[in-house]
């Protein structure tokens, strides 16, 4: 126990005195962490609060154009701006001066009130209701019309589909309301009489899980502090592995094998200050998402589950992020090796983790490698106690693995070390 | 106090054994220098003998305690001062010293006392909270004798542990050396400086390709090749002038 606590020592004197190491423990997670907080959070509110310019050619200049003009209007994200021709808006989109051209095409509006009324009439017929063949429309084939869309190349994907979906329900809704319309026109004299309901009868709602507040919808806050914690908990293999790496260098840890103390009791030592921290980093993290942000204009952090949980998730997220530098810094014989090892090792457990990309939408065989990395146990129990609720019991199986991961890569070190070493 | 009996050290990968059916014995209280050229198999010979690295084959025991069997207490009784100066640092020379007196169950003031004793010894107790960083080679020479006497070892190791310091330090270490050789401890020296091991050994060994070529008292051996005025004369004519590049 003596020589754990002077090891424990040892490595507390080590850790402080590098201050390149702190700083990349402490300083680069704040700073990774209100940035990318920042960055995500003012994407939202640009979508959400700011227009975007589009251009808008109408070639049709008739009702539909007119009502799918006043629909984007109304829409809180785009501001329509008319253009004169489609050669012009297309040749500002691809130069990059806006970021989408809308083209409605000439004669939308007859075309389709013509292709309406051809399949109403044809429907009236099947029931026998119309009054003479003199009425039914005449079958002229009707040609397919589309609306030209021109995106910037830089245009990210997810803008793209969000303004494609868009305008497919608003043309959804102009066809509908053209059909109750040509079919009120065969049943009815007077057209300005509502006779069909043309609203959306079926709406949604976001139910939160239970015992949170109703208003209490993630924000970029509430995902951004788990994940960036965790990284910055993993970031520790690399002061870690840097660490042994230059025990071996300097010839101290020739001196420790010659003497009468365990690889165990050494590796114990560098555990407990490093836990310590993790842990300190956690609380850092959390403080900063409580009270920082709010004062930088960021949402404010919401902790709706137990503090104590959250620490519990972020300790044995700790050993096992340890435990992968205790195994890097046993293996590599250089910096050269564990430093850019470590780091790429890290921005791979993220990735795979779901800490940039939500592990739902990844493809199904990086989804199957994704429930092997301890960041995605480690996210998952952090989403739990952040975002559902969930109880301790729930967390034991996430918490089991981060904890037996921990024990399996110290053992593979000590046993590594043994059969390198041994006499 | 040592019985070596044919130890064998080949590398992986290595052409040529660097200790070959090495056979000897230490008496207690010996000053035993191993002197060879570069890659003769002095420092091997000390690796394997500290527990630092495996023999291929033979074996050996220190205090009666066999090193396949006895390692860990073999660890308690021997001390050893490597050719680096194997110390932390950005720590001070006093907390080097207490964590790797540590290291050997000596704890509170019975180990703070000792490490002022020998700091005031080897004259470094005024540099005692200083950071390693910024000692001489001569200072961190030193540190790194301290650090391997703390506890009192029965044998001690000196992989040139006064290589690359000047005359001042290094006369301090080997009087310090020979105090603690008066109260009993037994040293196993290596040194290119033949002279130094000349005044300072009881016995040496001249060893080449990881073979004793001769070995006895040093004015013995000076007496026994005639021509010699030195220790380097009969070292010059046992292993020649050839230069001993490896790589």
């Amino acid at each position: 126990m003596h020589k754990l606590f002077a090891s424990t020592y040892k490595e507390f004197l080590l850790l402080t005195r590098d201050i390149g190491g702190l700083a990349i423990l402490f300083l680069m997670p704040i700073l990774l962490v209100i940035t990318i907080t920042t960055i995500q959070d003012g994407t939202f509110k640009i979508i959400k609060e700011t227009k975007i310019p589009v251009l808008w050619v109408d070639e049709d200049q008739g009702e539909i154009s007119k009502s799918i003009f006043e629909g984007f209007s109304n829409s809180k994200t785009l501001e329509l701006i008319t253009a004169s021709s489609e050669d012009e808006a297309k040749s500002s989109v691809f130069k990059g001066d806006y970021q989408l051209a809308i083209v409605i095409p000439k004669n939308l509006s007859t075309d389709l009130a013509a292709k309406v009324d051809e399949n109403v009439s044809g429907i009236m017929a099947k029931f026998g209701l119309e009054e003479d063949s003199a009425t039914v429309v005449d079958k002229t084939p009707i040609a397919q019309k589309e609306i030209r869309l021109y995106f910037d190349p830089a245009t990210q994907y997810a803008f793209k589909s969000s303004i494609k979906n868009g305008i497919n329900q608003m043309i959804a809704k102009v066809e509908t309301q053209s059909i109750y319309k040509a079919f009120q026109e065969q049943l009815e004299e007077d057209t300005s009489e509502d006779f069909f309901e043309t609203e959306s009868f079926i709406s949604f709602k976001e139910i939160v899980p239970n015992g949170m507040q109703d208003d209490a919808i993630p924000n970029a806050t509430q995902h951004n502090i788990p994940a960036w914690s965790l990284f910055a908990i993993f970031f520790i293999i690399l002061p870690l592995s840097i660490n042994m790496v230059k025990e071996k260098n300097q010839g101290t840890f020739v001196r420790l094998r010659t003497n009468p103390i365990s690889y165990a009791t050494v590796l114990g030592g560098k555990t407990l200050v490093f836990l310590a921290v993790a842990l300190l980093q956690f609380g850092i993290m959390l403080l900063i998402g409580v009270f920082l942000f709010p004062i930088i204009g960021l949402p404010k952090l919401e902790i709706s589950g137990n503090v104590s949980i959250l620490f519990v998730v972020a300790f044995f997220a700790g050993l096992a992020a340890i435990g992968l530098g205790l195994l890097l810094g046993t293996i590599a014989k250089s910096q050269e090796q564990s430093a850019p090892f470590g780091a790429t090792f890290v921005v791979i457990l993220a990735a795979l983790g779901g800490v940039w990309v939500p592990v739902f939408a990844m493809p199904s065989f990086m989804q199957s490698i994704s429930r092997l990395s301890p960041m995605n146990w480690g996210l998952n129990a952090f989403y739990d106690v952040f975002l559902r609720n969930v109880d301790f019991p729930e967390l034991i199986p996430e918490i089991s693995l981060l904890f037996l991961f921990f024990i399996a890569t110290t053992l593979i070190a000590i046993l590594y070390n043994k059969r390198q070493n041994s006499v | 106090m040592i019985k070596i009996n044919e130890l064998n050290k080949k590398y992986k990968g290595a052409e040529h054994y660097s200790v070959a059916a090495l056979t000897l014995h230490i008496e207690e209280q010996e000053i035993f220098g191993l002197l060879g050229p570069n890659g003769a198999g002095k420092t091997t010979l000390i690796s394997m003998l500290s527990s630092l690295i495996k023999p291929t084959s033979g074996s050996f025991s220190i205090d009666g305690l066999n090193f396949q069997e006895h390692s860990n207490e073999l660890k308690k009784i021997i001390g050893i001062v490597p050719q680096e100066y194997a110390l932390y640092p950005s720590l001070t020379a006093f907390e080097n010293l207490s964590y790797f007196g540590s290291t050997y169950g000596i704890k509170g003031n019975q180990l703070k006392d000792k490490i002022n004793e020998h700091l005031e010894t080897l004259g470094l107790l005024n540099f005692a909270h200083k950071k390693i960083s910024t000692f001489s080679g001569g200072m961190k020479r030193r540190i790194n004798l301290i650090a391997s006497i703390l506890h009192e070892p029965k044998v001690l190791f000196l992989d040139e542990p006064t290589v690359g310091v000047d005359v001042q330090s290094k006369n301090v270490i080997i009087e310090h050396l020979k105090k603690l050789n008066a109260t009993g401890t037994t040293m196993i020296y290596t040194s290119h400086h033949l002279n130094e091991a000349e005044d300072f050994c009881t016995r040496v060994a001249i060893i080449d390709d990881g073979k004793i070529i001769t070995k006895g008292k040093p004015n013995a051996l000076v007496a026994g090749h005639s021509n010699a005025r030195n220790l380097e004369d009969v070292f010059l004519a046992i292993t020649g002038k050839a230069l001993r590049d490896y790589a």
